[in-house]
């Protein structure tokens, strides 16, 4: 195809030279949208605003254990030759503090004025394919039970997906195992997969296809198809870690008297961490936060976590009084009552919560412990 | 809103006056709540002699000398309601690293004639000597939780403080772990929040300056410090600088030495 002839149509994948992504990148701003991606700062591949072709950690990449992250450089000047770091795209469709709505008292009565302040239209570049799945995941929380979250719903409708095929995976990555990954197979508008000198693009919707219209591409030919599938084949083949999901919820509500449920709380710090960097995690806690010359209060919702020990507290006392329960509440609820409650394991295998772990408590590990299995 | 103004104290014992000058850094705020609260006795700002008593009394430093006794006794019958601000009104502070050695060898340390000094053997949190209504953790505290607890007050409703760790913090702030990308000793997992992650957002490990969070499983986390090289007489540091009165602190520094 020659692409200056008009939009490409849905469905079709072509191959662009890798400096026009910086061509795709500067329409998305044109059009009005918040570009986030990988960008590197402090120490570590985080997402935020991508500017510019250059603000990509090209020629970077992650090394992860257990409790463990640095960056190293690439021999090559690969644009997405890493894994997932410590954020998701949570941060941008659940933002870690909203303020959902203001109340302002006056003499005998009081306004309530939810808040609609605008929210951008963020275009998400470089998502993984179990960070789909996630967003995937959050959607049936926030959006397909009895209630609609109208937060959650404004920038979730606004986003555009570009996705990136795994070219490499962490030795925390165990995607492959839980049916969710290397290979992005939907929720997205256009999807990448790194080639040499190339990028192959997936069409998947008109949004992405009106993103493409007079960028310079030209149809992919069979060898480019076949490359694309091996380098996603690949990574599927070098993961190391997995999670044997067969009948696990079962075998998790069977085992809640395990012994090993005591080892793991010896090493829990239950600090957060895992479910802070978990992109399915969703829990939260709202406050009255009231101004100070008493005119008005307001309502915010911050992330929060089961392994906050104010967060089951009630009248009566906290129904997870030590660390013990309150891991067997996590690992039981991302594993097995999810299933229950959203038809989905709770768990997209990224491997955050095994990196994240100031301790490197391994999710994978404790879960084949509960099975009995040999590590 | 008909709220009666309440009388606000500001009380100093043994301290560097740090939590106090977090009170008057709130120039802008304290400026809303002005004709809320009349602030009736706080030396550092005014020089009204101390009379009567007190709705709500900030209560800063720890107990380290005789005399402080009687007057935080005094302080307690003209309070009803008594909030202890910082580590060292609630854990002793910087100057409980005494209670760890003798107290003669601590005088001989700092005074050349030390026949005057009148001290307590060692340095102790309010709570040891009175009943406490609320405490602030912190060296120093922070401005905007303190601001917060006053305006929850203002509208009658019982003040939150929350006592979870620095991590979850850091992440609401998208903070990269130090520990897990950098391999730093940080106290954050098992230190109490209150800071907004103060040190991990300058790429810093916590201090523990907000003592222990709820729970903390400080074993754990010590031996990731040794794991990662932190030498055995830092980690006793890290867990005994601000918190010498914290059951779980000091018995897991008393573990490293």
């Amino acid at each position: 195809m020659n692409s200056s002839a008009g939009i490409a149509p849905t469905g079709e994948t072509v191959v662009i030279e890798k400096p026009v992504l910086g061509a795709i990148i500067d329409r998305l701003w044109r059009d009005g949208y918040t570009v986030v991606g990988p960008t590197l700062a402090e120490s570590a591949i985080v997402i935020d605003q991508v500017r510019a072709i250059d603000d990509l950690p090209i020629g970077w990449t992650d090394e992860q254990e257990a409790g463990m992250y640095r960056l190293r450089r690439r021999e090559d000047r690969a644009y997405f030759g890493y894994a997932v770091g410590p954020h998701s795209w949570k941060q941008y469709l659940f933002p870690p503090k909203t303020t959902l709505y203001s109340i302002e008292f006056h003499a005998d009565a009081m306004t309530v004025k939810p808040n609609v302040d605008p929210v951008p239209s963020y275009a998400f570049l470089g998502v993984r394919s179990c960070d789909l799945h996630a967003i995937e995941i959050q959607d049936r929380v926030f959006l397909h039970g009895p209630y609609v979250d109208r937060h959650y719903q404004a920038r979730r409708e606004k986003a555009l997906i570009i996705a990136v095929h795994c070219a490499v995976a962490a030795s925390t990555c165990f995607c492959a195992s839980m049916g969710t990954g290397p290979r992005s197979v939907r929720g997205f508008d256009l999807a990448l997969t790194e080639l040499e000198g190339e990028f192959l693009v997936e069409i998947a919707t008109p949004r992405g296809a009106a993103i493409c219209d007079g960028i310079p591409s030209r149809a992919a030919t069979g060898y480019e198809l076949g490359a694309a599938a091996r380098i996603v084949d690949k990574t599927r083949d070098s993961m190391k870690r997995s999670l044997n999901t067969n009948g696990l919820p079962d075998l998790l509500y069977q085992n809640l008297e395990h012994p090993r449920w005591d080892q793991v709380a010896e090493r829990c710090l239950s600090c957060t961490n895992c479910t802070m960097v978990c992109p399915t995690c969703f829990c939260h806690a709202l406050e009255d936060v009231p101004a100070l010359d008493g005119a008005s209060s307001e309502k915010i919702r911050q992330w929060d976590s089961c392994f906050n020990p104010d967060h089951a507290h009630m009248a009566g006392g906290n129904n997870r009084p030590d660390i013990r329960s309150r891991y067997r509440q996590w690992l039981t609820h991302k594993l097995a009552s999810w299933v229950d409650q959203y038809g989905v394991s709770g768990c997209v295998g990224c491997g955050r919560c095994v990196t994240w772990c100031p301790v490197g408590i391994d999710i994978t590990e404790e879960a084949a412990a509960i099975r009995g299995d040999q590590q | 809103m008909n709220v009666p103004r309440p009388r606000l104290g500001v009380f100093k014992f043994a301290s560097c006056d740090g939590c106090q000058l977090s009170i008057l850094d709130c120039e802008d705020e304290i400026l809303a709540v002005a004709d809320r609260v009349e602030i009736a006795y706080f030396l550092e700002a005014t020089r009204r002699p101390l009379e009567g008593g007190f709705d709500v009394s900030l209560v800063e430093g720890s107990i380290s000398s005789p005399e402080q006794i009687d007057q935080i006794k005094d302080v307690r019958e003209r309070s009803k309601f008594i909030v202890a601000i910082g580590a060292c009104a609630n854990g002793g502070g910087i100057q409980g690293l005494r209670n760890f050695i003798s107290i003669e060898e601590s005088i001989a340390a700092v005074y050349a004639n030390p026949s005057y000094v009148k001290t307590l053997e060692k340095s102790r949190p309010i709570a040891d000597f009175i009943t406490v209504d609320l405490e602030l953790q912190g060296c120093p505290i922070n401005k905007y939780q303190l601001l917060n607890v006053i305006a929850q007050m203002l509208v009658g409703a019982k003040p939150r403080v929350p006592d979870h760790a620095v991590c979850l913090d850091c992440k609401r702030r998208n903070i990269v772990c130090v520990v897990v990308s950098q391999g730093k000793a940080c106290m954050g997992p098992v230190t109490s929040t209150g800071c907004e992650a103060l040190c991990p957002a300058h790429d810093r490990g916590c201090f523990a300056c907000y003592g222990p969070s709820h729970q903390p499983n400080t074993a754990a986390l010590a031996s990731r410090f040794e794991s990662i090289g932190v030498p055995s007489d830092q980690i006793r540091r890290f867990f005994h600088a601000f918190y010498s009165t914290s059951q779980e602190f000091v018995a897991e520094g008393l573990r490293h030495v």
